[in-house]
């Protein structure tokens, strides 16, 4: 680093700019800006993550493949991942894109946070995610689609709330549960039939779980159990104490029960 | 426009700055066996000479609400974009403090009034047992403390008062303690209510990423006992 470094300075016409994005592209626009051209070769896609509520909170998990072309370009991908202390975000799609608008939302929020001395709501996270994945079409018609789920506790309605995207921006609020990627509808279907309300934060684990078996069973993008080299998915929970990874071993409990279950392996 | 020597025109500029500060009310930095604390009276309970920066550094000013804040907003600015084109570790208080300190030192002699503010930058470091805090005044003079700093109106005197009694290791309620007691001692000697005092560490025990927190009136209350 030089020793010598440019401020920037607060000054705007009024009032401080809590966006850590429109401070990136005013500052640094080749940080953020990627090219215009049609992607002529396979890069990885993140397949299949889902979201779901129980009662005192949300729950999101995914599987760990990317997948390029028939590659599989990854098997311990992370697609799920805290956006802050309240909430989480899982993606699915153009893997290098995803990873980036990840990390681009995350710092938004703790920026925001900075900045103001107080957390956006949650809804006001939803929008401006909304906003981000708008910004990023022209790279979604050039093959680069990124779909997130989106969800956390909504301290001020005292509840888990859940949103889903499309690549243009649309934001929907979930009642329930939704999918997303390449083996979401078979994840769907899998909740479609085991999902209820008032879950306990266990059976919405498992019951996460065995709709990603279920995904993997009839997507070849989407990773399935591997007990050989210990790849398990992974998921993040959050409820009025905060966002947080739900521990492996809880993880390898719920997938255990639903593998007995079935009386496979 | 009547001729001023430069030796006068620094003078009276330093001497408006010291004005300004010296209004205010002062702000203590010191180090405790788990990191940094920054404790200030402040009336207020919304608007803050205490913030976070970043991941392991914390920021504090005095003297003219309005210029650090602008000064707080800058270093988040900078940290961020830091951390974003490089990487998070490589976010050090040595860059905010150097860039902190040329800039005021710009203004102080290019603009037509100086800003009327001393700041700290603090940082720990998770790896390693240390903590660093650097104070930057008015004109952009730069100092490395060790162990313990005071800032503000009576910046001299609360200095003299810490230095008497620091002592290295101690544990965060002892600081809280010692740091409320000595802020009592000047100008005049009183009780400062727990809920007049802003505190804030950065805590390098803390498991999260972001080491900074502030602490709970509850929390300063039962440190004064």
């Amino acid at each position: 680093m030089s020793d010598r470094i440019e401020l920037p300075l607060a000054g705007t016409p009024f009032g401080a700019s809590p966006s850590f994005l429109e401070l990136v592209r005013r500052e640094h626009p080749e940080a953020v800006q990627a090219s215009g051209a049609d992607i002529p070769f396979p890069i990885p896609h993140g397949t299949t993550v889902l979201g779901l509520k129980f009662d005192g909170g949300i729950v999101m998990a995914g599987d760990r493949r990317a997948t390029a072309g028939n590659l599989i370009a990854d098997a311990k991908m992370r697609k799920v991942f805290a956006a802050d202390d309240y909430s989480v975000i899982a993606i699915a799609g153009a893997a290098g894109q995803a990873a980036d608008l990840v990390k681009l939302f995350q710092l938004e929020l703790e920026h925001y946070e900075k900045i103001t001395g107080d957390r956006l709501s949650l809804e006001g996270k939803a929008n401006r995610l909304a906003q981000m994945i708008r910004s990023n079409f022209p790279m979604a018609l050039q093959g680069l689609v990124v779909v997130p789920l989106f969800g956390g506790f909504d301290e001020r309605k005292d509840e888990g709330r859940i949103f889903y995207y499309d690549a243009t921006g649309g934001r929907w609020e979930e009642d329930d549960y939704q999918t997303t990627g390449s083996g979401g509808q078979s994840a769907k279907n899998s909740l479609k039939k085991r999902w209820r309300p008032g879950l306990t934060a266990d059976e919405g684990l498992r019951v996460a779980m065995e709709a990603l078996v279920d995904a993997a069973e009839d997507d070849a993008a989407t990773g399935g159990l591997d007990a050989f080299r210990r790849i398990w998915p992974i998921a993040v929970r959050v409820t009025a104490d905060g966002a947080a990874d739900v521990p492996e071993e809880q993880v390898i409990a719920a997938v255990d029960a639903v593998v007995r279950e079935r009386g496979a392996s | 426009m009547p001729y001023v020597a430069p030796e006068q025109l620094m003078k009276d500029r330093s001497d408006y700055a010291h004005k300004g500060i010296a209004r205010g009310r002062s702000v203590i930095g010191l180090e405790y066996s788990d990191g940094l604390l920054f404790l200030a009276e402040n009336p207020s309970a919304t608007l803050h000479k205490i913030s976070e920066i970043y991941d392991q550094v914390a920021f504090a000013g005095v003297g003219k609400y309005s210029e650090f804040e602008e000064l707080r907003i800058a270093g988040i600015r900078l940290a961020d974009l830091r951390g974003y084109q490089y990487g998070r570790e490589d976010v050090k208080a040595r860059d905010l403090a150097n860039a902190y300190s040329q800039a005021l030192s710009t203004i102080f002699t290019q603009q037509m009034k100086p800003y009327e503010v001393e700041i700290l930058v603090g940082e720990v470091d998770g790896e390693v047992d240390g903590a660093g805090i650097y104070h930057i005044l008015f004109d952009g003079s730069v100092s490395d403390e060790q162990g313990f700093v005071a800032m503000g109106g009576h910046a001299e005197d609360l200095t003299d008062a810490l230095r008497d009694r620091y002592q290295a290791g101690w544990d965060l309620a002892t600081a809280v303690q010692t740091a409320v007691e000595v802020l009592g001692t000047t100008p005049e000697t009183r009780e400062i209510p727990a809920e007049q005092i802003e505190a804030a560490v950065v805590d390098r025990t803390r498991s999260q990423r972001r080491k900074f927190r502030r602490l709970k009136p509850a929390e300063v209350a039962s440190a004064l006992g």
